[in-house]
């Protein structure tokens, strides 16, 4: 086996396990899609186009809100922000590519995908091909991301909404925030958004309560990241 | 819903993904933006979850009675516990069903 295959490779079973959890996600947002009376196309379009389980169930959640496109389209901007910092940290090491190898490799920069090939990365800085095990993993996750999706959509024609899946909404990010919960900082700044979006959801016109509220807990995170820092 | 907002939306997310990847030669982002840059999850999926746990349809507070508010803490104590997303989806789900078919029944 040569070397691209084998990164690649290992790039496909490093990133595996962290697959289980996706599956469902994908379906919860395939059937959430069907069951806001969205089309088949459109839920499956959304997975293709922005390939992002956090930011299309925003854009779901907006929608059925009847936000504007301009508060959905920054909410969804907001959501990505973390993808700045992936970006950032992958340069040191993939900024030597040609420009045709950062497009394609920028589509699948998601958050799984970047956990573990940071991991690799780190750790075999001379292989030349390492570029390779971020393709392996990022496409595994597009693969199975739009099987769920599909899967979704399937069950989301027969699911009844009496069993109030929308409320899997709300559980797939209180899930995605679990490693942040042994952390007192990070729980306050999880506080201050939530409270001030709650108050803010009746208050703040544009639904630009997540906006709002995410300003208003990066302006603590900031305050807290600071005052710890002049303390050390 | 528009496909033009959806395609905003893709847009925007590749470019964040796109943008640094692109634009930097080397990881210049000091510790501090780091650092903050990591708090964004925090700061902005409470900003998802809270409001249709706590509110009701008609958007008024809804503390009493409520059996989302529940269930997300049920799912919350399994998740601190476990760190495993499936079963704090599954937990959280389920107990939401038990509390609205045979608790409130």
């Amino acid at each position: 086996m040569n070397d691209r295959l084998k990164t690649l490779s290992r790039g496909i079973i490093d990133v595996s396990p962290l697959m289980i959890p996706v599956v469902p996600f994908g379906i919860i947002y395939g059937v959430i899609g069907m069951e806001l009376g969205l089309s088949a196309y459109m839920t499956f379009g959304m997975s293709i186009i922005i390939f992002g389980g956090a930011s299309q169930i925003v854009l779901l959640q907006l929608f059925s809100g009847g936000a504007s496109s301009l508060v959905t389209i920054t909410s969804v901007g907001a959501v990505n922000s973390r993808h700045l910092l992936y970006g950032a940290v992958f340069s040191e090491y993939l900024s030597h590519l040609k420009l045709t190898w950062k497009i394609i490799l920028s589509y699948v920069l998601i958050d799984q995908a970047f956990a573990v090939s940071n991991t690799y990365f780190k750790q075999n800085k001379e292989n030349e091909f390492k570029h390779y095990h971020l393709l392996g993993a990022g496409f595994t996750c597009w693969t199975i991301w739009q099987i769920s999706t599909i899967l979704g959509i399937v069950l989301g024609s027969v699911v009844p909404e009496e069993l109030g899946l929308s409320f899997t909404i709300s559980l797939t990010f209180v899930a995605l925030l679990i490693n942040d919960f042994r952390k007192f900082k990070n729980i306050i700044v999880m506080f201050v958004s939530g409270i001030v979006a709650t108050i803010g959801y009746n208050t703040i016109p544009f639904q630009a309560y997540i906006i709002v509220a995410a300003i208003a807990a990066l302006l603590v995170a900031t305050l807290l990241t600071l005052v710890t820092l002049k303390k050390n | 819903m528009h496909w033009s907002t959806i395609i905003y939306c893709g847009i925007i997310t590749y470019l964040t993904r796109f943008s640094t990847l692109f634009l930097l030669k080397e990881d210049i982002l000091n510790d501090k933006t780091k650092k903050i840059l990591s708090y964004v999850p925090s700061a902005i999926f409470p900003a998802i979850i809270f409001p249709p746990i706590f509110l009701d349809s008609a958007g008024t507070i809804d503390i009493e009675n409520n059996p989302k508010i529940l269930a997300a803490i049920f799912a919350i104590i399994i998740g601190y516990f476990s760190r495993s997303i499936i079963a704090t989806i599954f937990v959280g789900l389920i107990s939401y069903w038990f509390l609205i078919f045979v608790y409130y029944q």
